[in-house]
């Protein structure tokens, strides 16, 4: 005898429902207002708004050697994507579901703890992949021509994503939801204006040797060897590699789900 | 299972047959959704032993997760999600998941399906939050408190689809604080309070079975004095008698003909005139009335 409700459990494959999750999250990070602000808004807006007003100023660093601005200020722009995705954008989301119960709800399902982190990871890459294509847009609109640096790219995309989602999620799992949202906004405009992400360390004279030791330097740095020089920053992804190592100890001895 | 010092659940004991309809039914603060929590692998009980599907909630969560459906209490959604793409979403993590179309039109989500979740109404988010976990085709669903907030047609359509899952051998069991719910439903009734199992058994065990009864007495004039004790004697040890007010008396017992001819010779000894006498089934309130000696609801 079956009739519509005869039980047929069982969870779906495991790569499914990372798929499922991650496509999940991606588009709800997509389609809010804050969000998308975040992610893209300010982004754009900083490189337009440096690029622009650094050519007003006729300014011409050293390290460009002659190269427009927008060399330096479209990796240094990336950078900051990615800062404000994997560690501002996550904690904020993932403080609210807590908030909300979705971790507990997500917690009854079938998908483990280690597939929702995995989906989680996978939604901060698609949305990055967004921010890549919108900001490299914009740069190449403004003239930027970038060195080959796929391969030092690539290593500081997936470094530093894991070094501040690690990071994002020991604010979300230490803090309440509103708490989290002050503080992931407040980290993520200190380190903007004195992280050394969009400018190079070089230009905050003496703090710039302590800058390039903090996340966003490294991870700033290591886009702006790939990108300005084709190179690959070894000693910048190895901080970056601290960091990740650091936070993730720190996540797994003080993060909850619930 | 306790928090600091309150004792929340305290040797609770209760097991549920496959493919029955178990009501947990208790006060607010009872300790019915403790229960439910920790058959669901939420919390470990500080002493005792939990066995879902023969498994172990804590130990085999992952073997035993798939083969339920949790319906928690309020929330469980994030705040800008759709409610049907919500509800795909828990049907992508499962194998076989329940057509969710026929979900939804079943449960009345048709007309929000495309609201954000936040602004659904209590009663919807309920429904949202009942089609979640069945939609998985779970062998045993625990759903927490699933009718409350909704209107009465909802209540229905809710019940409606809470037998037929039960009709296709799924295993329910559900809280409520609505003695009709459990009166309607339940194959089993849990009675709890302050933790506590209090009484266990069929809606009709609880009351007494078939024949146990209530016969509401009111009679013209006063009684005279000593009229429950004289009226007990008259019934037999099988009875009980309590006086309502002064022209009025409850009977709890056999509601038969032999009674009723013996209240009515009563009256006659006694030289007073029934108004009214009325019978009615013990119901499950007056059994927690008894138990408890407190209204469940206010």
């Amino acid at each position: 005898m079956t009739g519509t409700f005869t039980p047929m459990p069982g969870g779906a494959a495991l790569h499914r429902q990372v798929l499922a999750q991650a496509s999940m999250e991606a588009r709800l990070m997509l389609r809010n207002g804050e969000q998308l602000l975040l992610a893209v808004v300010i982004p754009v807006i900083v490189l337009v708004g440096a690029v622009k007003g650094g050519q007003h100023l006729d300014l011409s660093p050293s390290v460009l050697d002659g190269r427009p601005l927008v060399d330096l200020f479209t990796p240094g722009v990336l950078a900051l994507a990615i800062m404000s995705t994997s560690f501002t954008s996550l904690a904020i989301a993932t403080g609210f579901e807590r908030r909300y119960g979705v971790i507990k709800r997500l917690g009854a399902s079938p998908l483990p703890r280690l597939g929702l982190l995995a989906g989680k990871v996978l939604a901060l890459v698609l949305v990055e992949l967004v921010q890549l294509f919108v900001i490299g847009g914009v740069g190449q609109l403004l003239g930027w021509t970038p060195e080959p640096g796929a391969v030092g790219f690539l290593l500081a995309v997936v470094l530093g994503t894991a070094a501040f989602a690690a990071l994002g999620l020991l604010v979300a799992g230490t803090l309440r939801a509103e708490a989290t949202l002050a503080a992931a906004n407040l980290i993520y405009l200190l380190l903007l204006a004195g992280g050394a992400v969009v400018l190079p360390a070089s230009a905050y004279g003496g703090f710039g040797s302590f800058a390039e030791w903090l996340p966003s330097g490294a991870l700033g740095e290591a886009v702006r060897t790939a990108f300005l020089d084709g190179a690959v920053a070894w000693r910048d992804l190895g901080v970056l590699l601290g960091w990740a190592v650091l936070g993730s100890a720190l996540t797994a001895r003080t993060f909850t789900w619930e | 299972m306790s928090y600091g010092d309150k004792t929340a659940v305290d040797g609770l004991s209760l097991a549920v047959d496959r493919g029955s309809i178990t009501a947990v039914l208790g006060p607010n603060g009872a300790g019915k959704t403790t229960t439910l929590e920790t058959c669901e692998g939420y919390r470990r009980p500080h002493s005792g032993r939990v066995r879902v599907l023969g498994l172990d909630p804590i130990a085999d969560r992952r073997r035993l997760l798939p083969r339920i459906g949790v319906m928690l209490q309020g929330q469980g959604a994030w705040s800008g999600v759709r409610a049907m793409e919500m509800l795909r979403h828990i049907a992508r993590l499962h194998a076989h998941p329940l057509d969710v179309d026929m979900l939804s039109d079943r449960l009345g989500l048709d007309e929000c399906g495309r609201t954000p979740y936040r602004r659904l109404s209590g009663g919807q988010q309920q429904r949202l939050g009942l089609a979640m976990a069945l939609v998985g085709r779970p062998e045993i669903v625990f759903v927490d408190e699933p009718t409350a907030g909704m209107d009465p047609a909802a209540r229905r359509t809710t019940w409606e689809l809470l037998r037929e899952m039960r009709a296709d051998g799924v295993t329910v069991v559900l809280t409520t604080h609505y003695l009709e719910e459990a009166e309607q439903l339940a194959d089993r009734v849990h009675i709890i309070d302050h933790g506590r199992l209090i009484a266990s058994g069929s809606p009709l065990e609880l009351t007494r079975g078939g024949t146990a009864a209530t016969i509401r007495l009111v009679v013209t004039r006063p009684f005279p004095p000593g009229a429950p004790d004289s009226l007990r004697i008259a019934l037999g040890d099988a009875t009980e008698v309590t006086q309502l007010d002064e022209r009025s008396l409850l009977v709890i017992g056999p509601a038969d003909s032999t009674t009723l001819a013996r209240v009515s010779h009563w009256c006659e000894e006694q030289g007073v005139l029934p108004e009214s006498l009325t019978l009615g089934r013990r119901s499950l309130e007056d059994v927690f009335l008894e138990l408890t000696g407190r209204e469940l609801q206010p």
